[in-house]
């Protein structure tokens, strides 16, 4: 009887046993490519990055101590006579040559910077990726046609990557004028290239795999196949590339601003501008051009960092 | 009439400036329904490029091919590539040989199952996914409903090449032909597939054409065997005379080089040598003579053609066949 019993439970305890290796089911992967960001470091540190310069964009002009704009303390900054104010008590970055605070302008200008990196960098991205996927479309399943309307597109990008991509966003913005929508507009076309590109290379390695031919053996249209097979693995290039573009970004828009063909509103500080209005005064007061420097670089190193974490984390190669 | 015939299949890839490579050179066999027929040969002898120039999945640009492939009357060959499209999948369908990169990777399995049934059979919605969790529990996937939401990855390898077959079977073709399905896989889980094979082409009379390298496969599986070299059918004969009689030297050096269980320890494997890259233009002679042991001057001199040295329907391209002892000294 007892033998029994034994065996009943022996079973029991198996079936439970079973039972909870049942859901060993794995993640997608995307979910996987996530996992593995988070045990990256360098990830973490390029996230942390980010996230403060974007709570800082949020959040900024209510948190600063003072108006951006406001001369409060013209009367202690002589510009023309080399009189500056620096780190004290009460303006914690100093004063600018106009005796505004340059803390609070740093911390609202944050929003300005990262609303012009985000955009040129959509404008580049959403463009870009169309005439990826035109080209990358034509090259691999178009036949003979496709194969010269993919020509054609390459030169036109292959024309656009020769030049200099601040001559570039120079020219678009000296032709369109000065303004914000210009700049953005600049600064993402000089990216439409480097993603139409990046895109179409990464359609034509994998136009050639063995399930884009297993669904070709199965009839499954070329649209289809263009659209639900050669396009989802193509994108972790891509997405590597918008984080890393979003660094070149913000460093172009800044260039830009440098030059002079910015946003001409004073009312809205922006550090490229800052930057660009700091040089003026370089012998005297170099620490006005610090801040704006500063935060462009730690910016631009912290979506370097992310991305270079993801393009790790989304190899192929790597995959475990 | 024969379902599938091929008919002088012939392949050449050349380019601009590069001299012609004949790949496959006047291959014929047919395919009837419900029979399993093998292509046998090593690498490089031609075997994929035939059944890639069957579905018409050959590149356009640098290859010609020529011959006919007759299936169900039509010539595959000359139809429209509209047409050939919308027989893929649903009358023609292939398997391939690795099924892990034969796979899409970040499409879940059921979208994939799926996809195909909307093409060709208009399925959609819970329909469609109904029928997928069919073809894979049909296929042996056990509890399908929750295969079809995971990845290929997620899978193991005899489970993928199960998830392959279901989307080849999925709307009963006709004509399956399967490109070595079975040489990434493990041997138990060969056996459970060529199981799997052997039971559609019984139910469903599909007919098969089996492309492998591997004889073992061939003996578990082909009712018609064709040994291909350098391009050319060699040898074409039913399985048992094939196996009791390999007539051909390549044929015969294959079966021989099969290393054997009951063979006295110590016994060293008995390779054919040299490799396919020592071989000569058919147009000159045999290709397989700087491989051969037994060739003679006759073998250089011109293109052997096909014969039947000893029994009808087992041809042989050679001038020196391999004969068994007694029949040679009778």
């Amino acid at each position: 009887m007892t033998t029994l019993t034994k065996r009943a439970d022996k079973i029991d305890r198996l079936a439970e046993l079973t039972q909870q290796t049942e859901s060993t089911s794995g993640a997608s992967l995307w979910r996987e490519a996530l996992r593995r960001l988070r045990n990256s470091k360098m990830a973490i540190i390029g996230a942390v990055v980010i996230g403060l310069f974007v709570v800082m964009a949020i959040v900024g002009p209510w948190v600063a101590p003072y108006s951006p704009t406001a001369q409060t303390w013209r009367g202690e900054v002589f510009a023309n006579q080399g009189k500056f104010v620096g780190m004290r008590g009460e303006n914690w970055f100093g004063l600018d040559h106009l005796g505004r605070d340059l803390f609070s302008r740093m911390l609202v200008g944050a929003r300005q910077t990262l609303l012009v990196g985000v955009v040129s960098m959509l404008i580049g991205l959403v463009i870009g990726a169309v005439v990826g996927i035109l080209s990358g479309a034509a090259a691999t399943l178009g036949g003979k046609v496709g194969q010269r309307i993919d020509t054609v597109i390459m030169r036109i990008t292959d024309l656009m990557l020769s030049l200099p991509s601040l001559l570039l966003a120079v020219s678009v913005a000296a032709v369109m004028g000065q303004s914000l929508t210009t700049v953005m507009i600049a600064v993402g076309v000089v990216q439409i290239p480097v993603f139409a590109r990046l895109l179409r290379g990464s359609m034509l390695a994998q136009g050639g795999a063995d399930y884009v031919l297993a669904a070709k053996a199965l009839g499954i249209r070329k649209k289809r196949i263009v659209l639900t097979q050669i396009l989802p693995n193509s994108l972790s290039p891509v997405i590597v590339q918008a984080t890393l573009s979003l660094a070149t970004a913000i460093i172009e828009a800044a260039a830009l601003s440098y030059l002079g063909l910015g946003n001409p509103d004073p009312a809205i500080p922006e550090w490229g501008v800052m930057l660009s209005q700091a040089q003026r005064f370089f012998d005297n007061e170099p620490m006005m051009a610090a801040y704006p420097a500063v935060g462009i670089i730690i910016t631009a190193l912290g979506f370097t960092l992310l991305g270079e974490a993801m393009r790790e984390a989304l190899d192929p190669k790597l995959r475990g | 009439m024969a379902l599938l015939n091929v008919d002088q299949l012939s392949v050449t890839f050349g380019g601009r400036g590069r001299k012609d490579s004949i790949a496959v050179d006047g291959v014929s066999f047919t395919v009837d329904q419900g029979q399993v027929v093998g292509l046998v040969g090593e690498s490089g002898c031609g075997k994929s490029v035939t059944s890639l120039a069957l579905m018409g999945l050959l590149p356009e640009k640098g290859v010609k091919v020529g011959g006919r492939v007759e299936f169900d009357g039509q010539d595959l060959l000359t139809i429209s590539r509209r047409k050939l499209r919308d027989m893929r999948g649903s009358q023609l369908a292939m398997i391939f040989q690795d099924p892990l990169s034969s796979l899409n990777p970040v499409i879940p399995i059921g979208i994939q199952v799926t996809e195909i049934l909307q093409r060709h059979r208009g399925l959609k919605g819970e329909a469609a996914r109904k029928e997928a969790a069919d073809l894979l529990d049909r296929v042996g996937i056990p509890d399908p409903r929750r295969r079809l939401k995971e990845y290929p990855h997620q899978l193991s390898g005899g489970m993928r090449q199960r998830a392959l077959i279901a989307m080849a079977v999925a709307c009963a073709p006709r004509l399956l032909i399967a490109d070595e399905p079975t040489t990434a896989l493990d041997v138990t889980i060969q056996a459970q597939i060529l199981e799997l094979l052997k039971e559609l082409v019984d139910q469903e009379g599909t007919a098969l054409l089996m492309i492998t390298h591997d004889l073992g496969v061939v003996a578990g599986i082909c009712d018609e065997v064709n040994v291909l070299y350098a391009g050319r059918a060699v040898e074409s004969a039913g399985r048992r005379e094939l196996f009791a009689a390999p007539t051909h030297p390549y044929a015969h050096g294959l079966l021989g080089s099969i290393p054997r269980l009951d063979a006295p320890r110590g016994e060293p494997l008995r390779p054919i040598r040299g490799s396919i890259n020592d071989k000569i233009a058919w147009a000159d002679g045999c290709a397989f003579a700087p491989r051969c042991d037994y060739y003679t001057m006759e073998c250089l001199t011109g293109t052997p053609e096909l014969t039947e040295p000893r029994t009808a329907g087992h041809q042989v391209r050679c001038v020196n066949p391999v004969l068994p002892k007694a029949e040679v000294s009778a």
